[in-house]
């Protein structure tokens, strides 16, 4: 019989708990949610959006011309009245009225408030030039940034299972047997391998099916939009979720009962909403999110999100990048050490110094 | 080896021996140190003073890997099914698909757990479960068996099932530690002892020669009528008498020859009978 080794022993654990999450409804239900958010987020817009065509009655010639020159769809009717009794009725948005005392030589007759979207429609906009034009136009960075603030919170958020699985195995005790058949660290990279092997699957899985859920959607165009930040995005969210799974881990690790898990995984949960936040809050100031494009924290949204917008010098995203490598591997041994430390001390919420302390087993 | 809690020595010098094909039992009182002394050959605590040792070397990872546990704190996981759980316990432990799953398959029949190999743990009754924890630190064939309460929370017919897959794994030469407080089973199971008492070692050796070791020569008599008299004869202290049956300890030599002759001549003897002392007696003696 040969001994298994370091990394057999880690393939093991990562086999074991990739089989038993993908057993588990809850990981499908996650995943069917991600999915049927995506496909709402791109085809909704245009469902609800999508009869825009706004209706006017138009009385006169004068005021069916100007009608046709724009997007509203015009309702030629006789006079006055009837139109007033379509827009009453609501058949209209609005009738639009030749009026030579009027500036314009239009009247629009709305039935309780202005209606925005039809003058917008018929005033003439001067022609615009741009001296110095964003690469790309705040409403998509936003929606851009947003976007990967969402699923990179969501993913992070789900590594709450990672937690799940260490307590499980502490209040089931089991894990005085594997502890003493498997080197305790073999354990922690099994779990943080399987739990991020499964994240990086339903990303993917997610990213093909994009192009699909946008060109349903009608809105291809987006996607040729978010293409060069994405590209940044990976290696990021990769290193990102990693720091954090070793994280969850702990937060799993220190206490013996799936109750107590609240509270130790506080800290974790406040290092993924607060990027969050940071990163969709503060997108429009620069300093700001300068910074959090160097927090590894917030690394992983904030830094794709710069590039995004084009701003940072080419060596910005490798510095972070490089910040983000050294944090994981940081906390990766600090973690290992910790986990080592309070895995099998059960009871109470085991103490950080204690944690650290208790790293005994060989 | 040596262990304390914070201030508190839970261990002193605790050493003792295993041998190859034999049954040792661990008997101590609760908090005595049993499950400490245990989780230490495992590795699962360290030591803080001391060596655990096996075949004349300091036991490492890889060597602690070919060794079967089965922990007083009863751990599987409760989701998943029978035969998947014990076979990849075995390929934890190092073993090939195949003679992982082969192992499992054995073990279940011999444990007559067969026809539950595929419910998922929790779905067994408490039994079952502890019979699914006993494959667990079998599967992969352990060259040294370290059981922390094998029996506790089993059926009588369990417990005869278990006594036997322990005695056969001894018999293929593995030596078997474990640990109880039913000390009849020790009894009935041990070939050795070692007996911890506030954590230190207070008696260890063959069962018989501690037997013979410990506890003065002790006899019983039933005679017809009242044995009161027993109490008059020299060189004898009645320990219990009771109407007709009354036991005694021979002060002076094993001799209790003169209490028989006595006996004979007051009338009928029903029984007459050295009385081997129990574990339990050996027990408190030593402690």
């Amino acid at each position: 019989m040969s001994g298994t080794s370091f990394w057999s022993a880690t393939r093991l654990v990562a086999q074991r708990e990739i089989n038993a999450q993908i057993r588990g409804k809850s990981f499908w239900i996650s995943f069917g949610v991600f999915v049927v958010a995506l496909f709402a987020a791109s085809i909704l817009p245009g469902v609800f959006g999508g009869d825009d065509a706004h209706t006017v009655a138009t009385v006169g010639p004068e005021a069916a011309q100007a009608v046709a020159a724009t997007d509203l769809q015009a309702r030629p009717v006789e006079s006055l009245d009837e139109a007033n009794a379509l827009v009453r009725d609501g058949e209209v948005e609005a009738a639009v009225v030749a009026d030579r005392s009027s500036p314009t030589g239009l009247r629009v007759v709305a039935n309780s408030q202005v209606p925005l979207e039809v003058t917008a429609a018929l005033v003439e906009t001067p022609e615009v030039e741009l001296l110095d034009p964003d690469a790309v136009n705040d409403g998509v960075v936003y929606l851009v940034s947003f976007a990967f603030a969402l699923v990179f919170f969501m993913f992070a958020m789900s590594g709450m299972g990672i937690a799940q699985s260490v307590v499980t195995e502490k209040q089931t005790r089991i894990v005085e047997i594997l502890a003493a058949t498997v080197p305790v660290r073999a354990l922690l990279t099994g779990k943080i391998a399987a739990f991020s092997l499964l994240t990086f699957g339903q990303v993917g899985v997610l990213a093909l099916l994009t192009p699909i859920a946008l060109r349903a959607g009608d809105q291809g165009v987006v996607l040729s939009l978010i293409a060069p930040g994405l590209g940044w995005f990976v290696p990021f969210f990769i290193l990102g979720y990693v720091l954090l799974a070793a994280m969850w881990s702990v937060a799993g690790a220190l206490v013996s009962r799936m109750e107590d898990l609240g509270s130790s995984s506080s800290l974790v949960t406040m290092l993924v909403i607060l990027p969050y936040f940071g990163v969709t809050f503060f997108q429009n100031n620069d300093l700001v999110l300068t910074v959090l494009s160097y927090v590894p924290f917030s690394a992983a949204v904030a830094m794709p999100v710069r590039m995004f917008r084009g701003e940072p010098a080419l060596w910005e995203p490798f510095l972070s990048l490089g910040l983000l490598a050294a944090a994981l591997v940081a906390c990766v041994l600090v973690a290992s050490r910790l986990y080592t430390g309070s895995l099998l001390q059960t009871g109470a919420r085991v103490r950080l110094g204690r944690a650290w302390a208790g790293a005994e087993t060989p | 080896m040596s262990r304390s809690f914070d201030a508190t020595k839970v261990l002193d010098d605790v050493s003792f021996d295993v041998a190859p094909g034999r049954i040792t039992g661990f008997v101590g009182a609760n908090g005595s140190g049993k499950t400490t002394t245990m989780r230490i050959i495992l590795g699962v605590l360290a030591a803080h003073g001391g060596t655990v040792r096996w075949r004349d070397a300091p036991v490492t990872q890889p060597v602690r890997q070919r060794f079967g546990y089965m922990p007083e704190e009863r751990g599987l996981y409760p989701k998943m099914k029978v035969a998947e759980q014990v076979t990849y316990l075995g390929r934890l432990h190092g073993l090939d698909p195949a003679t992982a799953k082969r192992n499992t398959t054995a073990l279940l029949e011999r444990l007559e757990l067969t026809a539950r190999a595929d419910d998922p743990v929790e779905k067994l009754s408490l039994g079952n479960q502890q019979r699914v924890q006993i494959c667990a630190a079998l599967v992969h064939d352990p060259e040294l068996l370290i059981l922390d309460e094998p029996f506790s929370g089993l059926d009588p017919l369990a417990i005869d099932t278990v006594l036997g897959v322990l005695r056969e794994r001894a018999a293929g030469g593995v030596p078997v530690l474990f640990s109880s407080h039913q000390l009849e089973l020790v009894e009935r199971l041990c070939d050795d002892l070692v007996i911890i008492s506030g954590g230190a070692i207070a008696a260890t050796g063959d069962r018989e020669a501690l037997r013979a070791r410990h506890g003065t020569p002790r006899f019983e008599l039933v005679v017809d009528g009242d044995a009161g008299w027993v109490r008059d004869q020299p060189g004898v202290k009645v320990v219990e008498l009771d109407g007709a049956r009354v036991v005694f300890d021979v002060e002076s030599g094993p001799d209790a020859q003169p209490v028989l002759r006595e006996a004979v001549n007051r009338g009928t003897v029903h029984t007459f009978g050295k009385v081997v002392p129990s574990l339990a007696e050996i027990f408190r003696e030593v402690i």
